[in-house]
């Protein structure tokens, strides 16, 4: 399959001219090519924000969610026909800020999905204010003395919540980012993927060149089935590892979970209302 | 002597096991062949405080709260003074006597329950002695209540159930004991028939008429009084293929149900007044992407937590308003047949226009049983609007009835695509204002196919009336029992089960009146003011209570009666 049929003709893309949105939206083409995925049979569910609209740059059924939501609506297309492939795109300010109660339940119900997140540590689309992963001291119009917090770990906190798969790649890695990208959706369960990505337009400090100099990949030996050591690698903050920090095979997805397939494949559109068994439960309110 | 009707309330403290009396109770009165419906008032708490049933036996059809207690069974010490103002001077109390030691009132008749309780095994049979005591009142054979005992216990086993049915014994001998004092005589007439009826309340012909719109999908967060509807689906749900999950917040609920919807699944969502604030962007979300949603809102006085576990009818606005431009419906069940038919045609409709629909409930209404003689579901049939898309597919059409053939994901050769931001065909973002335009016609044009869809409100009484009186969803069963009790030709009640839009005919019944009043359990007159909205016809009296308690239907009644002759 090549990655042209992902293409959608006079799509109007909205980013600015040097964005590592560019380089994500063109290489998860070459991956869903590489993997056989029919747009048919993709869902990209997205958030508000300049990774929000990204679904409308790539042909597939799309779901553009309200800010901060995807996960949401994602799992529940997933759970309602498996048959589906969905991910999630979405922003460090959509999923860690206004979608982070969704981040971490939705962790925690491991639907079979992948969530892959912008993350250039900056609001893009309100122009330039901090961000849940904005580094401390970072000066905006909002945080005009800089940024005073400790920034938001996801890595951590997904592991912490024992997210089936975490990663971390770059924009500007295109090799890193496929292989971690092809890995995250051939993974089973919910799969996140934390993208650095300069913005070139309102972060000054984490340029392509900064993330070049402060990131290098976890060594191979590294073993992502190890939960503690995941944990310390994510916590790193003096250079950033990349790669898969963590992988837990032995969850069960939400999908599992559900008793609609318990005997039945079928997605739920094709399933008819058992009249008679609602006429005998009806009937039973006759009966003691 | 009680020849038509006894209003029979329990009351005592959470976690007193009010809920085994009156469960045992109403079906012990069903099967006797009377008539039923119960209430019930309750407090936030899981323990303590006091909680009342009602219990309505009579030989007519009833489906409504009356203030009136007939027999007052008290369970707790601060039964008497929590009802005091309910309890007349014709009310018979029966009590324990150790509970009641120190309450003086020549109504009360004593009973040693928890002594007789303790010789069975313990005080937990108390109240089953007290059940068989007015089941022996009300002239109910042994062996059916026997029967209501064994279906409740049998699943607690056998030691249990034994001493179940052993307090049922000594309950009847307290009746009998009572009976014979001559305090109490109950004589109403008995209609075997009823006994083959069904025996609902509000929530569970909400959930069945759920399923029978072919709902496949409820995420929800839990929250009085819609809660009951939640557990309803949850228990239900592996039956009938429905993916039940209890979400993070009502924002997840809501986005989780859109988003199920737009791959193809019925969803519902069931939350009360600020659980449904939160769910409002979604809404909006719904509203904007042409996502059907079905919503059952269950009121409860506001805002903020107000009274967790009271009623009123204090949402239709909320549910009514919200950010942006586009059509929705919202129906008001007031009787349990139009709960299941709405809430089965919620779907449908739904779907056909891709809009979000209401069902507005309250606890009052979420909470009463009664006893119908069927539920019909000749007409009951799933509309499919789902179409199998081809590769020109655009989800946004636009259309001369403002209505967009809807994909889903996964079938056909088109890509489904939904957009929140304003967009073009195809889904798409976009900011042309010509486009705009074109589309905000669009939404709002469907509108026009709604109004014909729309459900006409249902005259009760005189067709050639003077005074009509006007109610919406919960208050009909008392409106009605009060018309009847008036039997007045000039007066007519117009039950609107639709609130929003309003029939047609809305206004060709409100001109016909010389006068008119309406009821709501709200302080705004909220169903007052929209009829003014839309019809320009103002309602001359209205009658509002916003206590968190449910209108009776003395209240009703003495409401009619001065309004005919003050005005």
């Amino acid at each position: 399959m090549k990655p042209e049929v992902f293409d959608i003709e006079d799509a109007d893309i909205a980013w600015c001219p040097g964005c590592g949105n560019f380089s994500i939206l063109s290489n998860l083409k070459i991956v869903l090519a590489e993997l056989e995925i029919d747009p048919l049979e993709l869902v990209l569910v997205s958030g508000i924000g300049q990774a929000g609209k990204f679904p409308h740059f790539l042909k597939s059924h799309t779901y553009n969610s309200l800010h901060g939501r995807a996960l949401s609506p994602a799992t529940a297309i997933k759970a309602v026909n498996k048959n589906l492939k969905v991910i999630v795109t979405t922003g460090d300010g959509d999923m860690y800020g206004e979608g982070g109660n969704h981040f971490m339940h939705t962790i925690r119900r491991n639907p079979n999905i992948t969530c892959i997140v912008h993350d250039n540590m900056v609001y893009g689309l309100t122009k330039g204010q901090a961000s849940p992963t904005t580094l401390q001291g970072m000066k905006t119009s909002y945080q005009t003395e800089g940024v005073s917090e400790e920034p938001f770990n996801p890595l951590a906190v997904a592991i912490a919540l024992d997210a089936s798969f975490v990663a971390r790649t770059f924009s500007g890695d295109p090799e890193h980012m496929k292989k971690t990208f092809k890995s995250a959706i051939n993974h089973k369960g919910y799969s996140l993927v934390d993208v650095f990505q300069p913005c070139v337009t309102f972060n000054k400090i984490n340029t392509y060149q900064w993330f070049k100099e402060n990131t290098y990949h976890l060594e191979d030996s590294h073993d992502p089935f190890n939960k503690n050591e995941a944990f310390k690698r994510a916590t790193e903050k003096d250079k950033y590892p990349l790669g898969i920090f963590y992988k837990n095979n032995d969850k069960k997805t939400f999908e599992e979970t559900l008793k609609v397939y318990t005997d039945n494949e079928l997605p739920l559109y094709k399933r008819q209302v058992d009249m008679p068994k609602l006429v005998d439960l009806i009937e039973s309110r006759r009966r003691l | 002597m009680f020849q038509e009707d006894v209003s029979i309330v329990i009351c005592g403290e959470a976690g007193q096991g009010i809920q085994t009396v009156e469960s045992i109770l109403i079906q012990a009165v069903k099967f006797g062949g009377y008539h039923v419906c119960s209430s019930k008032e309750y407090m936030s708490r899981v323990r303590g405080g006091e909680n009342s049933t009602e219990i309505r036996v009579s030989s007519k059809r009833i489906c409504a709260y009356v203030n009136r207690i007939d027999i007052l069974i008290a369970i707790s010490k601060g039964a008497i003074d929590h009802l005091k103002e309910r309890i007349s001077n014709k009310t018979i109390i029966i009590g324990d006597e150790e509970t009641l030691k120190h309450v003086e009132n020549e109504n009360i008749i004593k009973i040693p329950f928890l002594k007789i309780a303790r010789d069975i095994g313990g005080p937990i049979y108390a109240n089953v002695i007290a059940a068989g005591a007015i089941s022996k009142i009300l002239n109910i054979d042994k062996e059916i209540f026997d029967e209501c005992l064994t279906s409740m216990f049998a699943r607690k086993g056998k030691k249990i159930l034994n001493g179940d049915l052993k307090a049922g014994d000594e309950g009847y001998k307290v009746g009998e004991n009572i009976l014979k004092s001559d305090k109490i005589k109950v004589q109403i007439v008995k209609d075997t028939k009823i006994k083959d009826e069904l025996l609902l309340d509000g929530t569970e012909v909400v959930g069945m008429g759920c399923i029978a719109g072919g709902c496949r999908f409820l995420a929800c967060y839990p929250m009085t009084p819609s809660s009951a509807l939640q557990v309803f689906i949850a228990k239900y749900s592996e039956e009938f293929n429905i993916i039940f999950e209890q979400s993070e917040d009502e924002i997840s609920a809501i986005n989780m149900g859109i988003g199920a919807f737009y791959a193809g699944a019925r969803a519902l969502i069931a939350t009360s007044g600020s659980g449904f604030a939160l769910m409002e962007e979604g809404v909006g979300l719904a509203r904007i992407n042409e996502t059907p949603i079905v919503i059952y809102l269950g009121q409860r006085p506001g805002p903020a937590v107000g009274l967790p576990t009271r009623t009123s009818q204090e949402d239709l606005d909320l549910a009514l308003y919200g950010h942006g431009e586009t059509p929705k419906i919202i129906f008001a069940p007031g009787k349990l047949e139009d709960a299941f038919y709405l809430s089965q045609k919620a779907f449908n409709i739904a779907d056909k226009y891709q809009i979000p629909v209401f069902i507005l409930s309250d606890q009052y209404f979420a909470d009463i049983y009664y006893n119908i003689p069927s539920i019909n579901l000749e007409n009951v049939k799933i509309e499919n609007h789902i179409i199998k898309t081809d590769e020109n597919y655009k989800r946004y059409e636009l259309t001369a009835d403002g209505i967009s053939s809807r994909g889903i994901p996964g079938f056909g050769d088109g890509v489904v695509v939904v957009d929140p931001h304003e967009h073009d065909e195809k889904g798409h973002i976009t900011e042309d204002q010509n486009l705009r335009t074109k589309m905000v016609e669009k939404r709002l044009k469907k509108l026009e196919g709604i109004k014909k869809d729309s459900i006409p409100p249902e005259l009760i009484g005189f067709s050639d009336y003077n005074i009509l009186i006007i109610g919406w969803g919960s208050t009909y069963g008392v409106i009605k029992e009060a018309l009847d009790n008036l039997n007045r030709e000039d007066v007519a009640f117009l039950y609107f089960k639709q609130v929003y839009p309003l029939h047609d005919s809305t206004k060709k019944y409100l001109d016909k009146a010389d006068k008119t009043i309406i009821f709501e359990n709200n302080a705004e007159s909220q169903f007052a003011n929209l009829i003014k909205l839309q019809t320009d016809f103002k309602i001359d009296k209205n009658i509002l209570k916003y206590n968190g308690r449910p209108f009776s239907v003395e209240e009703i009644t003495k409401s009619l009666k001065n309004f005919m002759e003050v005005g």
